[in-house]
């Protein structure tokens, strides 16, 4: 995450004449983790879970023993991310909190833990690049530049003007072997190329859902390059082949 | 982090309608998980740097080394608390183990070999301080922290001579918390390890506090913007290894190695916390507590803690004659004539000569009053208390009728308590933390008769006056059952039970239920009923028969003398008597009186406090009195030369012989001591005898306090005391948004 930002900040030398003399930036991490009322997120908008969804939440609650009701803060959190456009206000944490009877703060814990609950509201589209080792040797700045400049020029972090897209960079997501790789919403886009990548996002930009997995052809994550093992069988062998006689 | 607080924020079965869901947080109505804390077993036995130690199992190994004498640094360990681990400072190396290992985390087990000074030691304690500087600001000089700071202490010791810390980015920032009139935040010094959260949850129940953010990016607080509200919330001031925590009202008043330390007791409830009053010159710079497992543990409340500066403002420093409708400053001599002439020309006679102790008078003095009134013919000794004109409905002649017999660390033996027209958590805030200790801990049942109140923990609501005790007795409903069925059963009386009209009633009932339970209630080894005063003074009155004669406490008087009197009520008071007062501060007592004789506070003088238990414990002087004022026992013994019939006691030794031939438990201090069963039982037969035509008026009992932080002259005079009453007794805002404040109202 750091990687992207620190050069670009690095100090110049000081001129000589002029000392300043607290020279030190403070550091601050891309979230607040604190809350702070706001007109669109404060504790007296008014949550509560769908029907359908109240009937999921209470499914999953079933999982776990009554006086353990909390382990299912994290699943009810999603539900209620997803329930309210993707990110989780102060008033979606209070109702999983009032639901599983536990202080709020327990919540407030969990929900500002784990980086994949959005205390910021977010774009219609979500657009995560992976910026992590694999996909940064495989070339993910390049993508995440093509991502920010094709967005009209937005940064890390921020929903374009239209509130079609946020774009954020994220640590690895498991996808390596395809890199280098966004996800979208909940579908990984891989093996792209800057070119790939703006089809990809044109295509959420017209409101049509491109089909998620590599974009450049290959099937899943088999050799880009044909099968170079198991060519000599054009069929699996079957039971016994090849095996000593008594094992046949 | 959320497996530590898991013990303390209870998940919640539903069901269970009776249960009282206390304001501040909706888990606390529902069951808890009871921790399955394996009974002791066997000691166990292994080796510290050579040395053999034997430790009981389940032992943390940082208490092993403990044993053996080895100091082990650390800062998130903490015996009272949780253990978190998170801290890493107690490294130590253990054989046979790879990498060295977090004692505090560590389970003793037999046969180890634990080293405790070996270089791989060394240099992991060096190292985990490295980690934890390099977040840390170097800001020791303007800290309050700085002298008594575990971290710097610990760098000195343990730490790096020299720095390698060159990161241009700096160090990480963190916002500053707001978290009331109390508690001053620094959270850039903050090191994460997490006892202030660990003891919001457990001890204190606060479970507003927490951590938010991983990482680098963790922080404490309580995520929206919210006051700290506890009576307790001064103990994390302590806890805080470094200077994130300190207090608001001592910031920047002095340093550590400035003060002089005077181990005195606390009189701002009947509890008798352990405290340590720290005095600069004249001046008392601040209250810490002193650790006591009897009766306070670590803890004590903010109340204790923050009213000092009550000592400062509104202090009678010189003795007051009233002359007209103005108060004149007189000299002690001209005092003393003017109350032995007002004596006189009052024309009080016998019983018509009143006395009046109030919440803050010591023993030695009451000793000294009682003596002079009976001396001047009169039994008229009245108690500052609703109906304390009056001889107390429990009677007074065995001390199990209004001592806590089941003592302060007793509470948590016992299996059931029934709480009786008493709110623990504001008349005796440390108490109840044990209550909730033992709540959380094991399955303990609550019962509560009286005002629904927010205990910080669950309770059965079992009614609000007389009828339910009745009904209780009669052993109607769930919870009565459960007490029957009880292995040791508690019952908590209400100080404020006694001032009630249906008071005697209510004594009648409970001393017969006594006598038929008294298997479980009364043996030998436990008594479980109790009163639990809530006033410092209270316990040691009832011990010397501070309480009038029947014929007293009909009879008008004509001369009253209020001794630290500050709750009278002034239309008790006859237009046509000579009042005096003595006593600290210029509070409601001196507006009635006549003559006020300037007295000395509890941080002024050495006299002795009966505690509810009956624990006699000795406070100490730490600073002079202030002007002209004397030690209250002292202005009596004067008082009594001139008013030409002196007391036999020249100096304290002399009063506190005279004490010993009152009650010899007077001068056993520290110690509780337990009344005999059959004498309990005779006291009981006594009060249920001088009850026996109790009515009952079906009154609702109220609680006492509703101003937990205004309840005496001291705190009423304190700076902080109204800060925190506005904050938090009000819900004036504090500097926070009304939106955040108002809806958080909402989900309570
Ligand atoms: S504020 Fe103090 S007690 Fe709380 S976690 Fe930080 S260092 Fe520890
Ligand atoms: S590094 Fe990008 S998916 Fe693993
Ligand atoms: S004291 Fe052991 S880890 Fe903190």
């Amino acid at each position: 995450m750091f990687a992207a930002r620190l050069p670009k900040r690095l100090p110049r030398p000081l001129p000589l004449l002029r000392r300043s003399v607290s020279s030190t930036p403070c550091r601050r991490s891309d979230a607040l983790f604190v809350h702070r009322d706001t007109p669109y997120n404060n504790p007296k908008i008014p949550f509560e879970f769908t029907a359908e969804n109240m009937k999921r939440a209470q499914e999953i609650i079933s999982h776990y023993p009554p006086q353990y009701k909390k382990a299912a803060t994290i699943p009810l959190l999603d539900l209620g991310q997803r329930q309210n456009k993707g990110w989780t206000s102060i008033s979606v944490m209070n109702y999983v909190a009032k639901l599983l009877e536990m202080p709020p703060m327990r919540v407030y814990e969990v929900a500002t833990f784990y980086t994949m609950f959005n205390r910021e509201p977010i774009g219609e589209n979500f657009v995560q690049v992976c910026t992590t080792t694999p996909c940064m040797l495989r070339g993910s700045y390049d993508i995440l530049d093509t991502v920010c400049s094709h967005l009209g020029g937005i940064k890390p972090g921020d929903t374009t003007k239209d509130g079609k897209f946020t774009v954020i960079e994220v640590e690895c997501q498991g996808a390596c072997s395809n890199a280098p790789m966004i996800v979208v919403n909940d579908d990984f886009y891989e093996d792209l190329t800057p070119e790939t990548t703006k089809k990809v996002l044109s295509a959420f930009a017209k409101g049509e859902k491109p089909k998620p997995g590599p974009q450049s052809g290959r099937h899943t994550s088999e050799n880009s390059a044909g099968l170079t093992a198991l060519t000599y069988h054009t069929q699996p062998y079957g039971p016994g082949e090849f095996c000593q006689p008594e094992f046949q | 982090m959320l497996r530590l607080v898991s013990s303390a924020s209870k998940p919640a079965s539903t069901g269970i309608l009776t249960k009282v869901v206390p304001s501040s947080c909706s888990t606390l109505g529902g069951r808890r998980t009871i921790a399955s804390t394996s009974a002791r077993q066997a000691d166990i036995t292994l080796t510290v740097d050579g040395k053999e130690v034997t430790v009981p199992q389940g032992s943390a190994l940082i208490q092993a080394c403990e044993a053996a004498g080895a100091t082990i640094p650390r800062f998130c360990y903490h015996d009272r608390l949780a253990i978190a681990g998170n801290c890493r400072m107690c490294l130590v190396e253990v054989e046979r183990s790879p990498k060295p290992v977090a004692s505090c985390a560590m389970p003793a087990m037999p046969g180890a070999k634990v080293f405790t000074n070996t270089p791989l030691v060394h240099e992991a304690r060096e190292g985990v301080m490295e980690f934890l500087l390099a977040n840390h600001p170097l800001d020791c000089p303007i800290c309050d922290q700085g002298g008594e700071c575990d971290l710097q202490d610990q760098s000195m010791r343990y730490g790096a001579d020299r720095t390698r810390f060159h990161e241009i980015t700096g160090k990480r920032a963190v916002e500053d918390k707001d978290l009331g009139p109390l508690v001053k935040t620094s959270m850039n010094r903050c090191i994460q390890c997490t006892r202030c959260v660990r003891f919001a949850n457990e001890v204190a129940g606060v479970e507003e506090l927490g951590t938010t953010g991983r990482g680098n990016d963790m922080q404490i607080g309580m995520y929206v913007e919210k006051t700290m509200d506890s009576e307790l919330s001064g103990n994390i001031v302590d806890l805080c290894p470094v200077g994130a925590l300190t207090s608001k009202p001592y910031a920047f008043h002095a340093r550590p190695w400035e003060l002089k330390h005077t181990d005195s007791i606390d009189v701002m409830d009947a509890v008798g916390s352990n405290i340590r009053v720290d005095s600069r010159g004249t001046t008392v710079m601040r209250v810490q507590p002193r650790p006591n497992d009897d009766v306070n543990e670590e803890w004590i409340s903010d109340k204790t803690r923050y009213a000092y500066d009550g000592l400062r403002f509104q202090r009678l420093t010189t003795p007051l004659v009233k002359q007209g409708d103005r108060f004149v400053a007189a000299s002690w001599e001209d005092a003393l004539t003017a109350v032995a002439n007002g004596l006189a020309k009052s024309g009080a006679q016998g019983d018509e000569i009143q006395a009046v102790a109030g919440h803050l008078a010591d023993t030695e003095a009451m000793v000294a009053l009682k003596d002079l009134i009976n001396r001047l013919g009169s039994d008229n000794l009245t108690l500052d208390a609703v109906g304390g004109h009056a001889a107390p409905v429990h009677a007074v002649d065995v001390r199990s009728n209004y001592l806590f017999n089941a003592t302060v660390p007793g509470v948590q033996e016992a299996d059931v308590i029934l709480l009786v027209g008493s709110n623990p958590r504001h008349e005796a805030a440390v108490l109840n933390s044990r209550i909730r200790k033992s709540w959380l801990h094991t399955p303990l049942e609550i019962g509560l008769i009286g005002e629904r109140i927010d205990t910080a923990y669950g309770y059965d609501y079992l009614g609000a006056d007389a009828k339910a005790v009745a009904d209780f007795v009669a052993g109607k409903g769930e919870f009565a059952q459960k007490f029957k069925a009880a292995k040791k059963p508690l019952i908590i009386v209400g100080s404020a039970v006694v001032e009630h009209p249906d008071g005697a009633a209510v004594f009648n009932a409970l001393a017969k239920y006594v006598e038929q339970n008294k298997s479980t209630l009364l043996t030998p080894e436990w008594n479980g009923f109790g009163v639990l005063q809530r006033v410092a003074s209270r316990a040691a009155a009832y011990d010397i028969g501070f309480v009038p004669s029947k014929k007293a406490s009909t009879t008008k008087p004509k001369f009253i003398y209020l001794l630290n009197a500050d709750e009278v009520d002034p239309k008790s008071i006859p237009q046509d008597a000579f009042v005096v007062y003595q006593g600290h501060h210029g509070d409601l007592g001196a507006q009635l009186a006549d003559v006020c004789l300037p007295a000395a506070a509890y941080t002024e003088k050495s006299t002795t406090w009966v505690n509810t238990e009956g624990r006699t414990q000795l406070g100490r002087a730490a600073v002079p009195p202030p002007g002209a004022s004397r030690e209250d026992w002292k202005i009596i013994r004067a008082l009594s030369e001139i008013v030409g019939n002196p007391l036999p006691y020249d100096d304290v030794l002399n009063l506190r012989d005279r004490m010993w031939e009152i009650s010899p438990s007077l001068v056993r201090y520290d110690v509780t001591e337990r009344t005999s069963v059959e004498t309990a039982l005779a006291g009981l037969k006594t009060m249920a005898v001088g009850t026996a035509k109790a009515t009952v008026s079906g009154k609702a009992f109220t609680k006492p306090i509703n101003n937990f932080y205004q309840t005496d002259p001291i705190s009423r005079a304190s700076v902080t005391m109204a800060q925190c009453t506005r904050a938090f007794v009000k819900g004036e805002n504090y500097g926070f948004s009304e939106l955040s404040s108002a809806s958080e109202a909402a989900y309570a």
